[in-house]
């Protein structure tokens, strides 16, 4: 199948100033990842926060600096003038964790949703401008539409902002969308109803779907293939049945094993990692889970696990695999 | 005699659209060392309830009938004075989103010591050791309470809160959505110590969440609130297994199971009510398939359908017959 995205060797940095303007810092926000994506495809990103998800997606994007051996989108050079860009974003489009931030409080519903056409000049009629975006409001779950085009955000509740903010992103009929934790905000109740129409949409028009979010079971839930980061690396890439129940990376282990399993009750204490994430400014010479990994081993400490293919489509960086 | 005892307890909010029936008619009890869960979308009174019990209500709302019994004395009908005995020092709560719930340019030894100071009179100085040794019972060296909140990782404040929820050895801690801002292995981290905290003191612990699935691990008994009541509050185990209600079958189903097949929850079609134009019958009806004339008319009353097990639904016996 064709692949829409691949990159390869991708890292984002970002120089911060020390405290009292000692030397400055560097944060490897995104250290070197490699992946692809197939058209109508969608891949998770999961991790905690801080493990550059959310700036992998954003890189991808290019709405911050980068710096990587390859990127295509749709098989070519993304063509980075001013021109190129709004060309690249028609057709590649995000949607944000929050929709009481995302949407502005003084813009009416009408405006939200048709400011991409306006924007890309794709209207030109006001009667045009009102059809469609009446359409990408129903397609959207907002029926009818035209009964929202006046109302401002407030006046919506979360689940009802969030498919305006999916509205607006699909109008431009995108062909990749990053989804940065559509759903977390919203309750358990509410968040199916967007993830179905998410999955509608993929139906419908083949979007691909970046999935970023830190819940492995809705990652398992809606994509392909997950990829489990870390401190701005991947850990493991793979089928998402293989990551939940076959995974070999041991961070990818052990957040399966605390992965909710709703109406069980557990036996004993949950199976957690010690301590927490390391600071992303300190430089970690040898595997960047080294710290907290309950298998560690001398080599972990000093050299960085190769990603190795165990299987077609599978890979995992971890010396335990590597040998 | 239980821990808690909370009987038709009702919180109305009044505002200038009318009477917001946030909390309208709820009973349960608590025994030592037991969990309860409290679980609904938002809005259904799940924090209401929270504030009612440790009094700390917003000044719109207030307690219009029913009883909170805490080991039989009544907290309900208490006024400021009286209940500022109880409050920290027999029932604590333990916030959402730590990280703005502390004081940032105040150190978290002080923070703690506040509270011991202002509930238990020890001086000063007493209360910064018993801050320090409070910091060592939830896995922070006790040498950081000279710290601020930024020098802290969102774990570790949350960590804090339960140090300060800790102070003054409570017989209950509340719990609101105490993990919800967190990664899902912090939120491990912190179930562990609270549970480690729970059998250790012997406290009882009422968990406020909006995540079903970790409940079940947790939690001893679970009540599932909607619009102001508990619709169903059983052990956990009956919850999930024995499923009464139609909005707690529906509940459970907006979770993934990995152990099943990859199939998108369902979900619960429509919105919660407004809380102001609340239907005359069941609340649930207009969003439950089983919905008849009776459940738009008169509201379902709570039967016991098995050992501290509660439904109110006119049509439990359709739903236990599948």
């Amino acid at each position: 199948m064709a692949k829409i995205f691949e990159v390869e060797n991708l890292k984002v940095h970002f120089k911060i100033k020390g405290t009292f303007g000692s030397s400055k810092k560097t944060v490897k926000a995104v250290d070197g990842v490699s992946f692809s994506i197939d058209e109508g495809e969608v891949l998770s990103l999961v991790g905690e926060s801080g493990s550059g998800k959310t700036t992998t997606g954003k890189a991808l994007l290019q709405l911050v600096p980068y710096t990587c051996d390859k990127m295509l989108f749709k098989g070519e050079e993304i063509d980075k003038s001013k021109a190129g860009l709004k060309k690249f974003r028609q057709k590649a489009q995000m949607i944000y964790q929050d929709p009481y931030q995302s949407l502005n409080p003084r813009n009416e519903v009408l405006d939200i949703v048709s400011e991409p056409l306006m924007v890309n000049k794709l209207t030109d009629s006001e009667e045009d401008r009102l059809a469609r975006s009446k359409a990408a409001l129903e397609e959207a779950g907002m029926i009818p539409g035209e009964e929202y085009f006046f109302r401002y955000p407030y006046e919506l509740s979360g689940g009802q902002r969030q498919r305006v903010v999916i509205a607006s992103s699909m109008i431009m009929k995108p062909e990749f969308v990053v989804a940065d934790e559509p759903v977390s905000m919203l309750d358990a109740s509410i968040r199916t109803g967007i993830l179905r129409l998410m999955m509608k949409f993929r139906e419908e028009t083949g979007v691909a779907y970046l999935f970023i979010t830190h819940d492995l079971s809705l990652a398992w839930l809606i994509s392909d293939r997950i990829a489990i980061m870390y401190l701005g690396k991947i850990m493991e890439i793979g089928d998402s049945d293989i990551i939940v129940n076959g995974g070999l990376h041991p961070y990818t282990q052990a957040l399966a094993e605390i992965m909710p399993k709703p109406g069980q009750s557990r036996q004993g204490e949950r199976n957690v990692l010690e301590g927490e994430t390391p600071d992303p400014t300190d430089v970690v010479e040898g595997c960047k889970f080294c710290s907290r990994c309950p298998v560690r081993m001398e080599k972990c400490e000093h050299e960085e696990p190769p990603m190795t293919e165990v299987e077609p489509g599978h890979q995992v960086a971890c010396w335990r695999v590597a040998k | 005699m239980k821990l808690l005892e909370v009987k038709n307890l009702k919180t109305y909010f009044t505002i200038s659209q009318g009477t917001v029936k946030a909390v309208d008619g709820i009973s349960f009890d608590l025994d030592y060392g037991e969990a309860l869960g409290l679980v609904g979308e938002s809005g259904c009174g799940k924090t209401t309830s929270a504030l009612s019990i440790a009094h700390i209500l917003p000044k719109e709302g207030q307690i219009v009938d029913g009883e909170i019994l805490l080991e039989g004395t009544d907290l309900a009908k208490m006024d400021e004075k009286e209940i500022n005995k109880y409050r920290w020092n027999d029932v604590s709560i333990c916030f959402q989103g730590a990280m703005n719930a502390l004081n940032p340019v105040m150190k978290i030894g002080d923070q703690i010591a506040e509270a011991i100071v202002l509930h238990q009179g020890l001086s000063k100085e007493d209360a910064l050791k018993k801050a320090a040794s409070l910091l060592e019972l939830v896995d922070i060296p006790g040498e950081r309470i000279s710290n601020y909140p930024h020098e802290f990782s969102g774990g570790m404040k949350q960590r804090v809160m339960i140090a300060m929820a800790l102070a003054c050895d409570p017989k209950i801690m509340i719990g609101d959505e105490p993990t919800t801002a967190l990664d899902v292995m912090v939120q491990a981290q912190i179930l562990n110590l609270i549970e480690k905290l729970r059998r250790e003191f012997n406290m009882g612990f009422i968990l406020i969440t909006h995540d079903l699935s970790i409940l079940a691990e947790t939690c001893d008994k679970i009540a599932v609130m909607y619009a102001g009541k508990i619709v169903e509050i059983a052990k956990a185990k009956d919850i999930f297994e024995n499923t009464l209600h139609p909005y707690t079958d529906m509940l459970i189903k907006c979770f993934p199971d990995i152990t099943k097949g990859k199939v998108m929850p369902e979900g619960i079609p429509g919105a919660p009510p407004n809380m102001l134009e609340l239907p005359p019958g069941c609340a649930f009806a207009p969003r439950c398939k089983y919905a008849c004339d009776r459940c738009r008319q008169e509201v379902p009353e709570p039967q016991e359908v098995g050992e501290g097990h509660f439904v109110s639904c006119h049509n439990w016996e359709v739903i236990a017959n599948g």
